[in-house]
């Protein structure tokens, strides 16, 4: 299938990524390119396949919830672009 | 001693432990070496006061006996990797300013071990390239040049300045990355050593994560011995890393006999490809020759997949890729842009991810949006999950045969120009990747190997891949291999 204008525009607004009116024929064209490639993917035939979760057969580990880190608000807010009074600051969010 | 950044590892480590030579007399001619090479753009943070400390400290620890093998060793470290205090960019301007207050597991054992870092290595920005050019910090370039042409060839990428600064002597070793062949690819076009582990053999904390399921660290290195000392000093399990594998690592260099009597070699037809270079096509089979005559049995394979192997891998990286990058929001670190009366957080979100990702990585991480949107995620990630265990049981399959190591080319050409293939649609360039991806895919350990030269005089590089944890067995294939193509050649300083 192909994409569209809108479409591009659709993903990238989900990627929260601005991309301006005139260049979206471009990105759609870079995405059929992209997308025609992976269409090859429809030859094999993946009956009865499982999807693979782990490349390496494993258990995830677990361990105790527990408290293990923490207290260092100071380190956590050191490379924010704008912090006050120990929080991120960001835009209004709520009206 | 002449030239000390030309040592190996081998050769430092046991100048420095008969007491011929410091630590800060290696990392002192390094540093002088980086201040020199400016135009290969590989270094692109430097760290002379961290180098001298960790020099004097390990020259300490030397005379005091018992060092590790890594102790005084000058190390170049990739820019993807947290290294507290220094700046750690995944070269991206989305990442600019950003000084991590934590140091990432492989460095920690690194320095742990008594290495000196002299910098932060070039690479394309966070780590999806092939050529190094998609940094914010411009190309790094590859040292070697074709015959008397001075136009500039890439170093390969994405570890391109790590590539670059182990070729051209900048640094003694340098840590790499690799997803799709990150590793493998750049060493091959720069005429050195470079191994990908088995996935889980090293810690990925603290690495800046660029597709989780496939990323793995490894060193590169000038000679096969290296990598084996090198690599032995970066694995090992980690807690931080719920994917890190609780297994003792081996010795790796103790394993390097040259013995490969006996050893089975599947040479895998479905590499052969299309519109291979002759050049390519030779060494291979030169490759061949040389470990059959070191008593190897060579056998033909099938990996029948492998065809499906790109493609896959360019539904599942993007994929990884667009869920690890939803953290860089212009909140929390790195970049924000500045924005308009009226706009609010999504704005601020969508401009400050507009100007901090550069345009590979914005197609890619839209790419992985797309094929995680509902409606779509069966029919392009599922599928390409499944098409992934087809991929994986193509090796099992070829294992269970008996089969202890597979013999490809490592790249499907030489270095190319820089610039070359800007006009190129963006398929063209995944092609570099080829013969390495299906290796990440089934999270294999890979090596790349030096063997040869192009007829413009640039390096070829085989790659051998082993069984899944035989890092050990693997590198002395490797090291057999490197001994019967006694390939030395080194670039000819213009720099």
């Amino acid at each position: 299938m192909s994409i569209d204008k809108d479409t591009a525009a659709k993903v990238a607004k989900l990627a929260r990524i601005k991309v301006e009116d005139e260049d979206l024929p471009a990105l759609a064209d870079e995405f059929n390119a992209v997308l025609g490639f992976i269409e090859q993917l429809s030859e094999v035939d993946v009956e009865g396949v499982e999807p693979m979760v782990s490349v390496t057969p494993m258990r995830l580990p677990r361990r105790v919830d527990e408290i293990t880190d923490g207290g260092q608000q100071d380190k956590v807010l050191a490379n924010a672009p704008d912090a006050r009074e120990g929080f991120f600051a960001v835009p209004k969010v709520v009206e | 001693m002449a030239d000390l950044n030309k040592l190996t590892i081998a050769a430092a480590r046991d100048a420095m432990r008969k007491g011929d030579l410091t630590s800060a007399e290696l990392t002192e001619a390094c540093l002088k070496e980086i201040d020199t090479a400016g135009e290969l753009n590989a270094f692109v943070h430097h760290t002379p006061e961290i180098a001298a400390e960790q020099a004097k400290a390990a020259d300490t620890r030397i005379k005091a006996g018992d060092a590790p093998d890594m102790c005084g060793i000058p190390l170049g470290i990739k820019d993807l990797f947290c290294t507290k205090g220094v700046p750690s960019q995944a070269a991206s301007r989305i990442l600019e300013g950003f000084k991590p207050e934590y140091e990432s597991t492989i460095t920690s054992q690194l320095f742990d071990a008594g290495a000196v870092m002299l910098g932060k290595l070039n690479m394309d920005e966070f780590a999806m390239g092939s050529s190094n050019e998609t940094s914010v910090y411009g190309n790094a370039v590859n040292p070697w040049r074709r015959g008397n042409d001075d136009a500039a060839l890439t170093p390969g990428g994405s570890s391109g300045g790590s590539a670059a600064a182990v070729a051209a002597d900048l640094c003694l070793a340098a840590t790499g990355t690799d997803t799709g062949g990150s590793i493998r690819q750049p060493a091959a076009f720069t005429g050195i050593t470079g191994i990908k582990p088995t996935y889980g053999r090293c810690s990925r904390w603290g690495v800046v994560a660029f597709a989780s399921s496939l990323d793995q660290a490894g060193p590169m290195t000038k000679d096969v011995r290296d990598a084996a000392i090198m690599l032995e000093a970066m694995c090992g399990h980690d807690a931080k890393d719920s994917t890190s594998v609780e297994l003792a690592v081996p010795n790796f260099e103790a394993m390097l006999t040259g013995d490969i009597k006996g050893k089975k070699i599947g040479i895998p037809r479905e590499y052969r490809m299309d519109g291979m270079p002759e050049e390519i096509e030779n060494l291979w089979a030169e490759g061949t020759k040389m470990l059959k005559d070191a008593g190897a049995e060579i056998v033909d394979i099938s990996l029948p997949h492998t065809k499906y192997a790109l493609p896959a891998y360019y539904v599942i990286a993007p994929a990884e890729a667009s869920s690890n990058l939803a953290r860089y929001d212009g909140v929390r670190y790195g970049h924000r842009a500045k924005i308009g009366a009226g706009d609010g957080i999504t704005e601020m979100y969508e401009k400050t991810r507009a100007e901090g990702f550069g345009h590979e990585v914005q197609r890619r991480v839209m790419i992985g949006t797309y094929v995680l949107s509902a409606g779509f995620y069966d029919a392009y990630y599922n599928r390409a999950r499944r098409v992934r265990t087809l991929i994986k049981k193509d090796f099992e399959d070829v294992f269970a045969q008996g089969v202890d190591a597979i013999l490809t080319p490592a790249t499907p050409s030489a270095a190319f120009g820089l610039g070359e293939m800007v006009d190129a649609d963006p398929i063209a360039m995944y092609l570099n990747d080829v013969f390495t991806v299906t290796v990440n895919l089934a999270g294999l350990p890979g090596v790349s190997v030096p063997a040869g030269v192009d007829k413009q005089g640039l390096p070829l590089g085989l790659q051998l891949i082993g069984r899944p944890w035989e890092e050990g067995d693997l590198l002395n294939t490797a090291y057999a291999l490197e001994q019967a193509a006694g390939f030395v050649a080194k670039p000819a300083k213009w720099w």
